[in-house]
């Protein structure tokens, strides 16, 4: 054990805290991943944002980033692949109060439940949608993704990818989402004040997060360990707000465009819902009665 | 006399050195030791210079490390 001998006042605690089951802890990313980065964002912006803990619910699918469920001390739902958009679409239907995150990765957003994704643009859902993009599918062993960049060696493509990936932040747009941003786990301020625009903003938010894989990606790319990773982030990024989503896709190891792309206003798929049913059943028309009971 | 403190879990640790190059005053530096998973933890070797702003604990993504600023 190592000691420090510093002068730590004993109510201090780590502001992650209150928002994570430290029971769990260590938690089964691997050394170097940047998942958990991207949790100390969310955190914070859930502190930041004075949210109502008890409104918040946080909905994964599958997969390493899946996780973020489990650790959550919020009302958290780790579902099947691909389904946390329709789960949290639910949810959000339901119980129109509640403040619903999906929290997931590339392949389980984008592959799996890619269909899932679009629809919930185009309706501008009231979601806010994390995307820890690590580029490969990690947790079934490494093999190649709708976001895998052209050439990057993985278990399915041991001579390197041939086909073009999606850049999800021109896929956002195009289907619809009012709020769009990307960042990397290298820019945690940003990230954390993103999350937090997107907790405060109505309809379709999406934040895509370049996250490091040291043991499926980087290692068979000879990409070196998660530090590696931050620093190319630190030196290949170019903040570019308001830049143009169709020329911010990825490659391998080239420029990174991050910033806010997208922020615009849509009613979201509430109000049409209600504007349509009152224009067409007039008195008719009731409001749903929601009941919920903790 | 530092204005912050940096606080380490260090058997939460993985080692991964980003709260080591990432504080703005580089008051850290990874530990020749072993915690008991065999990760080197980060050791504190610029306690004065800490200025408490946190950097560390958001980018380590083992919740194993916070700073803070203290209250006078
Ligand atoms: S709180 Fe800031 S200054 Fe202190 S060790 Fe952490 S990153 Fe460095
Ligand atoms: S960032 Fe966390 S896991 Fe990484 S070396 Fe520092 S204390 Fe350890």
């Amino acid at each position: 054990m190592i000691e420090t001998t510093l002068d730590i006042p004993a109510d201090a605690r780590n502001p992650v805290e209150p928002f994570l089951r430290m029971e769990r802890m260590p938690h089964i990313w691997c050394a170097g991943c940047g998942i958990g980065t991207t949790v100390n964002c969310f955190t914070r912006a859930l502190l930041k944002s004075k949210a109502n803990l008890d409104k918040v619910a946080v909905v994964s699918g599958i997969g390493c980033t899946g996780r973020v469920a489990g650790y959550a001390r919020l009302d958290s739902f780790h579902t099947t692949h691909g389904r946390a958009i329709p789960f949290a679409t639910g949810l959000k239907l339901a119980n129109p109060e509640l403040q619903v995150v999906v929290y997931s990765g590339d392949g389980d957003l984008f592959a799996i439940g890619g269909n899932h994704f679009i629809h919930a643009a185009r309706r501008n859902m009231d979601l806010k949608v994390i995307c820890v993009n690590n580029m490969i599918y990690a947790m079934t062993g490494g093999q190649t993704a709708p976001t895998t960049p052209l050439e990057a060696l993985t278990s399915t493509a041991p001579y390197g990818v041939s086909e073009p990936a999606f850049n999800l932040v021109s896929l956002a747009e195009a289907a619809g989402a009012c709020y769009v941003a990307r960042w990397t786990t290298y820019h945690v301020m940003q990230l954390s004040r993103s999350m937090e625009e997107a907790l405060g903003k109505k309809g379709f938010c999406f934040i895509e997060v370049l996250s490091p894989c040291p043991t499926l990606y980087q290692r068979r790319n000879r990409m070196g360990d998660g530090l590696d990773a931050m620093k190319y982030y630190k030196e290949a990024s170019k903040i570019r707000h308001g830049a143009p989503t169709s020329e911010c896709s990825l490659s391998k190891s080239g420029e990174i465009v991050v910033g806010k792309f997208v922020d615009r206003e849509r009613p979201d798929y509430c109000e049409l819902l209600r504007a349509q049913m009152c224009q067409s059943l007039g008195e008719r028309y009731a409001e749903p009665e929601v009941v919920c009971s903790r | 006399m530092a204005k912050g403190f940096v606080s380490i879990a260090a058997e939460r640790c993985k080692g991964c050195g980003f709260c080591v190059e990432f504080c703005p005053t580089r008051v850290l530096v990874l530990s020749s030791a072993f915690n008991s998973t065999g990760y080197h933890p980060p050791h504190v070797v610029a306690a004065e210079k800490c200025s408490g702003c946190d950097l560390c604990g958001m980018y380590c993504p083992d919740f194993a490390i916070f700073g803070g600023r203290y209250a006078r």
